[in-house]
């Protein structure tokens, strides 16, 4: 239990995957402008990750280990993500249209969202069994969430400052997120 | 009136794939920490994109349209799966260094990007000449992000040849107390990357105000010219 929490811990605040992964950046550069479509981005990232990862883990211990097939895991993986997405779009397009209509092109683009993908992989890569996939799914995304919804805080504020014309939009931005990943680097000694 | 055509150089600044549009910036950012891991990264993006170009030049009039974007990503898959497997063979400290960014390019929004945007539409030679513009601007720009980090972080630079491990310079300029050890952790890649975009966006505002500037001078000029003959 003791090392879930700890993997947990680690996968939001410390191992923070855009902070000190770099993953994620398209929409963590693109959706994070307001507060709303950052909180909508982050739920949907959270359930691609957590689904994707744990079809793509069945998938490679189900089919893939048994048959040998083992170097084919990186386009197995994206092609269950690339539908995993699909079928989220579809969903939220029925159920959620407001959120939908918010995200516009960055939904389809989480294919596309090296997040989504890593987290895949990392799984398999560092042999964990079904309960540390979860944890490490969800501390992941949960991080991700936390991180866009901080950033899009700033970025409202940001917009009303009027910095050197070179330096509007994502460059501040960029060094916005180079501040954040000082101060998070400031958590590392938490466990 | 012709338009003047922006010289190689001015369009690597001008439409740097990476600059303008931050496309692909994950690899850039992560990658970016020294000279060895920036050039392997460069290559593998600039083959991966080359070959996914020219494969889906091919296949484009064969192509259904609706299913193209899972295609690509298969197309992609397979030649980044493949370029994995190489590396891990023959240059298995690279491939330790890059870690997951190898298996990432599959991601690279700049790859899926060109298939989409220029090979799905056009023939094999212009896919070929556009997928060389978009590397050299890729290379462009994870190069000079490597060379000012690796240059802060550890005072000087050093570059290994990657098959064989041989060092081929290593120069060394800062002693090392004066180093700043930051620039070889995230807040360096961020904080290094948004000053250079900056750079970039401020050369672009000035070319575009100067040719507007231009523009209106015709402009007045012809107008001056047609007051005269009237």
């Amino acid at each position: 239990m003791g090392d879930l929490l700890t993997l947990f811990l680690s996968t939001v605040l410390i191992d923070n995957i855009i902070l000190s992964h770099f993953l994620g950046m398209c929409p963590f550069m693109g959706v994070s402008k307001n507060r709303s479509s950052a909180l909508g981005m982050g739920f949907a990232v959270l359930f691609v990750i957590v689904g994707a990862s744990l079809l793509s883990y069945a998938l490679y211990y189900l089919a893939l280990v048994p048959l040998g097939l083992e170097y084919l895991e990186l386009i197995t993986f994206i092609l269950v993500i690339a539908c995993f997405v699909q079928f989220t779009e579809l969903f939220l397009k029925k159920f959620i249209p407001s959120l939908y209509k918010s995200l516009g092109i960055f939904l389809p683009l989480i294919t596309t969202n090296c997040a989504v993908l890593y987290v895949a992989l990392d799984n398999i890569t560092n042999s964990y069994d079904l309960a540390h996939t979860i944890v490490n799914s969800v501390g992941v995304s949960v991080g991700f969430m936390l991180i866009l919804y901080i950033f899009s805080t700033i970025r409202e504020r940001l917009d009303a400052s009027t910095p050197l014309k070179s330096f509007v939009g994502n460059p501040l931005a960029l060094i916005t997120a180079g501040l954040m990943a000082l101060a998070f680097s400031g958590l590392a000694g938490l466990i | 009136m012709e338009e003047k055509k922006p010289s190689f150089l001015q369009s690597l600044i001008l439409e740097n794939p990476v600059f303008s549009l931050y496309l692909g910036i994950c690899s850039i950012l992560g990658v970016s920490t020294s000279l060895d891991n920036a050039v392997g990264m460069a290559a593998l993006v600039f083959l991966v994109l080359l070959f996914s170009n020219i494969v889906v030049s091919l296949i484009r009039k064969i192509t259904p349209g609706e299913i193209r974007i899972p295609v690509y990503i298969v197309i992609i898959a397979t030649l980044v799966s493949v370029a994995e497997m190489f590396i891990k063979a023959y240059m298995p400290s690279l491939y330790a260094s890059m870690g997951s960014f190898i298996s990432l390019v599959v991601v690279n929004c700049i790859i899926l990007g060109r298939a989409e945007a220029c090979a799905s539409k056009n023939d094999v030679l212009t896919s070929i000449k556009d997928a060389c513009v978009m590397g050299a601007g890729y290379f462009v720009a994870i190069f000079t992000i490597s060379v000012i980090r690796q240059f802060l972080s550890t005072g000087g630079w050093s570059f290994a040849n990657p098959l064989t491990l041989k060092t081929i310079f290593d120069i060394k300029i800062i002693p090392e107390q004066f180093t700043i050890g930051l620039f070889g952790k995230p807040v360096g890649a961020f904080v290094t990357f948004g000053l250079l975009a900056a750079l970039f966006a401020g050369y672009k505002q000035n070319h575009e105000a100067k040719l507007a500037q231009a523009a209106k001078e015709a402009k007045a000029a012809a107008a001056a010219a047609a007051k005269e003959a009237k």
